[in-house]
């Protein structure tokens, strides 16, 4: 594995968490919001070397950090990242200057509070994209909740209340199964490594059980079709951050998690799943257009059409094609992109007009040109117009579904007809719709199109020029779905495949330390476990030589 | 034989001073109200208990033991009770004449609770728990003139003394079967049901005693009502230190391996606990009654530990019950601190707490959020590690029971969280908090946190100590 000195990603997770301590000294509005500025912006230079270092011909981890934590359970402080994972970083890193921007003036209470929730949230978010092990990633999963819990129930909505306890009570509830399943993992194989977990077979029945655990968990993040109801609420209430956070970056963790999680570990699972997962994400897709046909409100709308854009994604991931992995991943960030710049949309109309029904906000192209002109970019960018991203990752991941099923291709472009008629209402009422409402509304001004931009140059840049972008993911890529291929059909076999030749010469330390793990575990039932451990340890240690 | 080395007691006998002091103050006049020296005596004892040897040694003739488990668990009681006294200096509830008798009892029941943490010999832990048992039901109805109070102290005793009593008959079944009651001996003994029927069930009955400490189904009905009807201050020390007595007592018990029989109807216990515990504490509007039933629930979690054994499991317990105590603490310190005149707090008091006093709204914010056992707090490494070591035992339906309880606990604390930050009080104002009680609250929360992110040294500690009880 890859290693550099400097602990880049360590720096990317306790930055943000140190100015939020800073953070309670400060004193005055302005003063927060200037200080959180100046910190994103130096985050943003923290990344950087992850773009430069960032070696494209590996599937390996890179910038990894590993440091023993507890070592009576094997637990370590282990983080690396891999070509899957390294743009969501990047993405979670370019949002947080465009949140503290854009709640700039719509934030007026408890900001410092507010920022330090923020800032919570990038780091907890970097976290989950970078953490390999299981312990250590279930606690930036779970503590995520608790800034995001906050920006929707503080500075949210009217309903913020309920929406906010909605979203904790679903999410939490749903992961607290995968927690029973990590610890199944640890128990069965001695460690909490991901990357040596990825190397075991477990049991099929095995497989099947920790498979589900672990899928209810993404399934809500994502959330796919019968799960999605706690999305819309919590989009609505949510703040213009909050809902930027929420589309951008916590419906990610629910397909990366798939990426992660499920193929490499559980892959007969998996398989044997797909169908299921494809018919949810196919349904998440029509059943998601249809209700965004349906809403009055910019941002359930918007919110609806997430879980449309989420089905493609999980769909792209579940087809097992390379086109259509590709695709999904390259969608995350792109769905992460432009939803994330509706929603900064809606936001910024929503300070204009103070009502997110689209009946109040028709016909802004006269009085607010550069705000139409970024709406029809971003809402084409959606659609997945040639020239724009989304048009190139939905392509992928339509080649992937078609490489797998003709039937899943036309149903995918059914949904894709779908996405345009919602958009195009919206897109149409809000541009050009008659009465205009927007007279005496002030176009955009210097801060608003100071965070549209990165992004609509991203919406752009990504459109004309992917190749950048895929090549970060490809090695990864191969690598997850050789496994997956070498894997999926292993189920008949017994789970523990005997080590087939004894190692020759065992190093002295592995050896020693299986004794002593051994001996400190006192109850017969640890016995089992030792051995496990014993063999894992043997097994990677001959894979190292 | 007797091998009297009072170096290895100096915690206990400096307990002994210190109880000698208070006796003093209580009957002088003078004396009586200059009390704010206990505190900080409490927390000497917790270094000097810290600081002592732990060289797994018997004494008073193999009745005593001195080793890692019982050193560690004497040190968290007087750091408990430490904060209790702390806490208990503006009990307001109490009159100035009592003030000094007030301590007197906590820090005899403290000094019952260290004894327990040594004792290993059977009639010795039955003395130990009733010195712990009845210092406590003297000091709960010391609220005055409030008959929830007295109601809530003769709960206490009656159902406290029929647990006690059960106890001691556990005791006559297995004196009668193993012929002996010194643990190191026992520990040897067969302890299946096949074998031995009459042993296992008295070691139930024993076990039993100790449930009642532990508010553990099916003899957790009275926490909820003793902590709802004592004051607040010495609610939050009959909530955390005498389940701290009950818990080492149990890890020395359960170190027997007894046979699946027993640790299975301790896991059934402990699911029915949990389950219980949570869906009650649901509709609690009175905040230390809510806790009651958490601490049910909670009293569930540590006996996964039990059942699991071992010494993963047994020093899994033990850390769940230094977390237990610090979380509880945390809770009941912003109680006490937010409480008008010694009343109880409802759930509406809390609101617009963010605003009336944000550092105590923070601390609570992080000790309901141990509660549940939401990650970096020191509820959720806990609870990771009881996990564990159940699963590892081969108790995977009550690890998924365990899970699934978190998730409907989640609510009921989210809702305190909830009332103080999302909630407007309806007459805006300041609580006045003492800047000595925001920073005590303040330590209490990094405890909290420090718990969670760095367990490895206490818990590696905590291996050592029930390796050397096992065998």
């Amino acid at each position: 594995m890859l290693n550099t000195g400097f602990p880049v990603l360590s720096a990317l997770i306790f930055f943000p968490l140190i100015a939020a301590v800073v953070l309670f000294f400060l004193r005055g509005d302005q003063m927060v919001r200037i200080f959180t500025l100046v910190v994103s912006l130096i985050e943003c230079i923290l990344v950087l070397p992850l773009i430069t270092g960032f070696d494209t011909t590996t599937a390996q981890f890179q910038f990894v950090e590993r440091h023993a934590w507890i070592e009576a359970w094997n637990i370590f402080y282990y983080l690396g990242i891999d070509g899957i994972s390294v743009l969501m970083v990047l993405l979670t890193v370019l949002l947080l200057p465009i949140c503290v921007l854009c709640s700039w003036s719509y934030i007026s209470q408890r900001v410092k509070e507010f920022h330090f929730c923020l800032l919570l949230m990038t780091a907890a978010c970097i976290g989950i994209f970078s953490a390999l092990d299981f312990v250590l990633f279930y606690i930036f999963w779970e503590a995520m909740l608790v800034p995001m819990y906050l920006l929707i129930a503080v500075w949210g909505g009217p309903k913020r209340r309920y929406a906010s306890l909605k979203f904790f009570l679903y999410t939490l509830a749903g992961s607290t199964l995968f927690l029973a399943a990590i610890v199944a993992f640890f128990i069965n194989t001695g460690t909490f490594s991901i990357p040596e977990l990825m190397e075991q077979h477990y049991t099929f029945r095995f497989q099947l059980w920790t498979f589900l655990a672990m899928s209810l968990a993404f399934a809500i993040k994502v959330p796919l079709y019968p799960f999605h109801t706690w999305l819309p609420a919590a989009h609505v209430e949510a703040p213009t951050a909050g809902s930027v956070l929420l589309a951008s970056i916590l419906l990610k963790m629910g397909t990366y998690g798939f990426l992660r999680f499920c193929l490499p570990i559980t892959p007969a699972a998996s398989e044997f799943f797909a169908p299921l997962m494809i018919v949810l994400a196919i349904l998440s897709i029509i059943v998601g257009a249809f209700l965004a046909l349906g809403q009055s409100d910019m941002k359930k709308l918007i919110a609806y059409s997430s879980v449309a854009h989420m089905g493609f994604v999980t769909l792209g991931i579940f087809v097992f094609a390379f086109r259509g992995v590709e695709g999904a991943i390259m969608h995350m960030v792109n769905h992460g992109i432009i939803t994330g710049a509706m929603f900064l949309l809606v936001g910024l109309l929503y300070e204009r007009s103070h009502s997110r029904e689209i009946s109040d906000n028709l016909g802004v192209s006269r009085h607010l040109p550069a705000y139409t002109g970024f709406l029809l970019l971003f809402s084409l960018a959606a659609f997945g117009f040639p020239g724009t991203n989304g048009f190139f990752s939905k392509l992928l991941v339509l080649l992937g579904v078609f490489e797998h099923s003709y039937i899943l291709g036309i149903l995918f472009v059914i949904g894709l007809i779908l996405g345009l008629a919602y958009l195009l209402r919206l897109l149409l009422n809000v541009g050009w719709g008659t009465p205009s409402m927007a007279s005496g509304w002030k176009d955009m001004n210097f801060r608003e199109w100071l965070y549209l931009i990165p992004l609509g140059l991203l919406v752009i840049y990504l459109g004309v020029a992917p190749g950048r972008a895929l090549n970060f993911m490809g090695a990864s890529i191969e690598n997850l779905l050789d496994n997956f291929e070498a894997e999926r059909t292993i189920r008949i076999e017994p789970a523990h495949e005997p080590v087939s030749e004894p190692a020759p010469e065992p190093a002295p330390e592995i050896l020693s330390r299986c004794v002593l793990e051994y001996e400190s575990s006192t109850g017969q039932n640890f016995e089992i476990t030792a051995t496990n451990w014993a063999q894992n340890q043997l097994g990677s240690y001959q894979d190292i030589k | 034989m007797l091998n009297f080395n009072p170096q290895l007691i100096i915690p206990e006998l400096y307990m002994v001073a210190l109880l000698a002091i208070l006796f003093v103050q209580s009957i002088s006049e003078r004396l009586k109200d200059k009390i704010v020296w206990v505190p900080f005596a409490a927390l000497l004892g917790a270094v000097l208990a810290g600081i002592s040897p732990t060289p797994n040694e018997y004494m008073f003739y193999e009745s005593y033991r001195i080793d890692g488990l019982s050193q560690f668990f004497k040190t968290i009681i007087f750091l408990g009770l430490a904060i209790c006294a702390g806490n208990a200096l503006r009990v307001t509830t109490l009159g100035v004449a009592n003030r000094s008798d007030y301590f007197f009892f906590m820090y005899m029941s403290a000094f019952g609770l260290l004894l327990l943490s040594s004792t290993v010999e059977l009639f010795t832990i039955y003395i130990s728990l009733e010195l712990a048992s009845f210092s406590l039901y003297i000091l709960l109805p010391f609220r005055s003139r409030d008959p929830r109070a007295a109601e809530a102290a003769i709960k206490y005793i009656l159902f406290g003394a029929v647990a006690t009593a059960i106890g001691l008959y556990g005791i006559s079944y297995i004196l009668a079967v193993q012929h002996t009651t010194y643990v190191n001996e026992l520990l040897l003994m067969d302890w299946s049901f096949a074998h031995q029927p009459m042993a296992l069930i008295g070691l139930t009955l024993f076990l039993l005693a100790f449930l009642y400490k532990l508010a553990l189904f099916p003899l957790h009905f009275w926490a909820p009502d003793v902590y709802q009807g004592a004051s607040n201050e010495t609610a939050a020390f009959a909530a955390t230190l005498p389940k701290l007595g009950a818990i080492v007592v149990m890890v020395r018990l359960m170190a027997f391996a007894p046979g699946i029989e027993v640790k299975t109807i301790l896991a059934i216990f402990a699911a029915l606990s949990m389950t219980i515990g949570n869906l009650t504490a649901l509709i609690q509007k009175d905040l230390k009654r809510l806790i009651g039933y958490s601490s049910i629930a909670h009293a569930g979690f540590v006996v996964m530990g039990l059942v699991a054994g071992g010494a993963y499991g047994l020093a899994a317990a033990s850390y769940y019950a230094l977390v237990y105590m610090v979380m509880n603490l945390t809770i009941f310190w912003v109680i006490t601190r937010i409480s008008q005149d010694g009343k109880n707090v409802h759930l509406d008091d809390l609101r617009g707490l963010y605003s009336s006093a944000p550092i105590m709204a923070f601390v609570l914010a992080v000790a309901a959020f141990a509660l549940v056992g939401l990650p970096p707090t020191a509820g959720f490494i806990a609870k990771l590690f009881v996990f564990n070591s159940a699963w590892d035992a081969g108790f995977y339906w009550l690890v998924i029971i365990a899970v699934i309880n978190t998730a409907i606990a989640i609510f009921y604390y989210l809702n305190i969280v909830r009332h103080a930050y999302t909630l407007d009080q309806e007459v805006p104002g300041k609580l006045s908090i003492s800047p000595i009680g925001a920073s005590v609250a303040v330590i209490l929360a990094i405890g909290v946190l420090y718990l969670g992110v760095m367990p490895q040294d206490i818990f590696d500690f905590l291996m050592q100590a029930s390796s050397a009880i096992l065998f």
